[in-house]
């Protein structure tokens, strides 16, 4: 399967936050896409889901463009695991994790054994099987975020885009799922976009690097070729000291005090 | 479910039998045998004018008290997760103002000798103020972003503000017929018939049928936009369905009973601490439950107390007091 952003551009109200931008994504790898504040990167991720509108250009999958399937094939193809994971409701956390498969259960139907046993592993994988009679606005983010993770997990996607699905996780957690994410790319070859504020992790993790300024592509490619000084210069506007480490095979940012 | 079927049923016959003359139960349920055809000679075993309090007086009332309890607290729940907002009720959106508003201009304009003019000027009004709402809050652009419930819930609050104002000045106007106006305001089920029930039950079955519909919809729009609508839920067209069926069940309830306050906003809170918020449970049970809530309002104000009092005022003046406790409660378990 073959994601293709083909001259994509879009503009709130007057202000272009997505500007001409080409690239494709491949499945079988881990993207990440990093860049200031304000750069675009949600932008890119909702106009890739579908949930926000191009202004111009298309965006394809395997060559057919994204407005051409149904919402419900389309939300077999692509999960998203979004900034904002507050839930209004006192919805408990396995009523959460089985909305992951809402595409496969026909209206009025119950979920079958082949639902449950999704819902089951991807609460065993994400650690939160004490949690599943707990109701979901009583957690911690970070526990908070690991359900809502495990509900797109369930939803069982070729194409899973998380934006910044880690950021009230401790660290243990953000690497188990990080090492579940990196197993579902080898086993069902699945593609991974995230959008990371952590570089190191960005460069530890992902195989390929989009670094977005302003809506445009600065850079696009192999996460240890793309990470350096000077990019990190230019994008994010500070000094910082980029060093291969050899224990953990990659690059890795660290910044001077002075 | 069930429990609440058999419940609803027994507070039915239960009301059928209270009033100013009393109808033993075990002789409604010998009228209705009669009545059906199989033996309409046990008929003439009663006493002759309970048929007629029995089917012109009090059924149709009840029936509507039910119905419009029903369709009142399906509107609550559907306004309460559209809007992602425990606190929304039927009137959130300038509903009721808008009825209240059409109810007034009818009655200034002495249009009630035409029977049926006071509830379809309310129910113009209602359905006009929707539009409003609707139109203010929606932007072409970002339709997803323009019908939010903070700009549903402002722009209602705009509408509503201003057609108090004008109901203010309609009252300010009227002399002798300011009675009339701020009676009607306060509702009442008296002398209802089986036109008002047969036109809220067309509403209320339509409603029950979208929103169950749509319930599962409604549980992943609280999952929050984007995930919703990554889990193929189609955002723009279930809000604008579900707005528009919870707003004409409140304007339907409105325009035949008056403003009635709290059944909208305290039935579903009360049935989501014991369903859970799954909209598939919630909603047929809130209206099961604000079907004999409002019965029970209207039976007491009918047949227990000394004087008829407007059965809005009975609802804000139990159900208020009730909700505070629920609120204080939940807020700090």
């Amino acid at each position: 399967m073959q994601l293709k952003l083909n001259n994509i551009s879009f503009a709130y109200e007057n202000t272009m936050v997505i500007k001409n931008v080409n690239c494709f994504f491949e499945q079988g790898f881990f993207y990440s896409i990093i860049g200031p504040n304000g750069s675009g990167k949600t932008t890119l991720l909702d106009l890739i889901s579908g949930f926000l509108r191009l202004s111009a250009g298309e965006i394809t999958i395997n060559n057919k463009n994204i407005l051409s399937f149904a919402k419900k094939e389309l939300s077999k193809k692509i999960s998203i695991v979004s900034q904002d994971y507050s839930i209004n409701f006192p919805f408990r956390v396995e009523e959460v994790v089985m909305m992951g498969r809402h595409p496969y259960i026909a209206r009025f139907s119950h979920p079958d054994a082949n639902d449950i046993q999704k819902v089951e592993s991807a609460l065993a994988a994400c650690e939160i099987k004490h949690l599943r009679k707990r109701k979901i606005n009583e957690l911690s983010g970070g526990e908070k975020q690991r359900c809502v993770f495990a509900r797109a997990l369930c939803q069982d996607t070729p194409i899973l885009l998380l934006d910044e699905a880690f950021s009230s996780m401790d660290i243990n957690h953000t690497l188990q799922i990080l090492r579940i994410l990196k197993q579902s790319i080898k086993d069902k070859n699945k593609m991974i976009i995230t959008v990371f504020h952590d570089l190191n992790l960005a460069s530890s993790w992902a195989d390929k690097l989009l670094v977005l300024k302003k809506g445009e592509i600065k850079a696009f490619g192999n996460s240890q070729k793309i990470l350096s000084e000077q990019i990190i210069k230019a994008v994010f506007n500070v000094n910082a000291i980029v060093e291969y480490n050899e224990l953990i095979e990659s690059k890795q940012v660290y910044y001077p005090t002075n | 479910m069930i429990f609440f079927s058999l419940l609803l049923l027994s507070m039915i016959l239960i009301s059928l039998s209270m009033g100013y003359i009393h109808i033993p139960v075990k002789d409604i349920f010998l009228i209705l045998y009669g009545k059906s055809g199989l033996d309409p000679d046990i008929l003439n075993s009663v006493n002759q004018t309970w048929p007629a309090v029995m089917f012109d007086v009090r059924l149709p009332r009840i029936l509507t008290a039910a119905a419009v309890g029903g369709a009142l607290a399906i509107s609550g729940s559907l306004f309460q997760g559209i809007l992602l907002n425990p606190l929304a009720d039927p009137y959130t959106l300038g509903v009721s103002a808008g009825a209240a508003f059409g109810a007034s201009i009818a009655i200034l304009l002495n249009l009630s000798a035409a029977y049926v003019s006071v509830p379809l000027f309310a129910f113009i009004g209602a359905c006009a103020t929707l539009i409003a709402v609707i139109f203010l809050s929606y932007s072409s652009k970002n339709t997803i972003a323009g019908l939010s419930s903070t700009n549903l819930i402002l722009s209602g609050i705009i509408v509503g503000a201003i057609l108090s104002a004008g109901i203010s000045f309609f009252k300010f106007i009227a002399n002798e017929q300011v009675a009339v106006i701020i009676f009607w305001l306060m509702g009442s089920f008296a002398s209802k018939t089986w036109l008002d029930f047969l036109v809220v039950t067309i509403f209320l079955s339509g409603g029950f049928l979208i929103s169950i519909f749509y319930a599962r919809d409604l549980n992943l729009i609280s999952l929050g936009a984007k995930s919703a609508s990554s889990l193929g839920v189609d955002l723009k067209k279930t809000f604008v369905i579900l707005l528009v069926t919870g707003s004409l069940l409140a304007a339907v309830c409105v325009s035949v009973s008056g403003i009635i306050g709290f059944v909208g906003l305290l039935v579903p809170h009360m049935v989501r601490l014991m369903t859970g918020p799954d909209n598939r449970k919630l909603i047929p049970l809130s209206m099961l439950a604000g079907a004999l809530l409002l019965l029970f309002a209207d039976t007491i104000t009918r047949a227990v107390l000394p004087y008829e009092i407007p059965i809005g005022i009975l609802t804000a003046l139990t159900g208020g007091p009730l909700f505070c406790w629920i609120f204080k409660k939940n807020r700090f378990k």
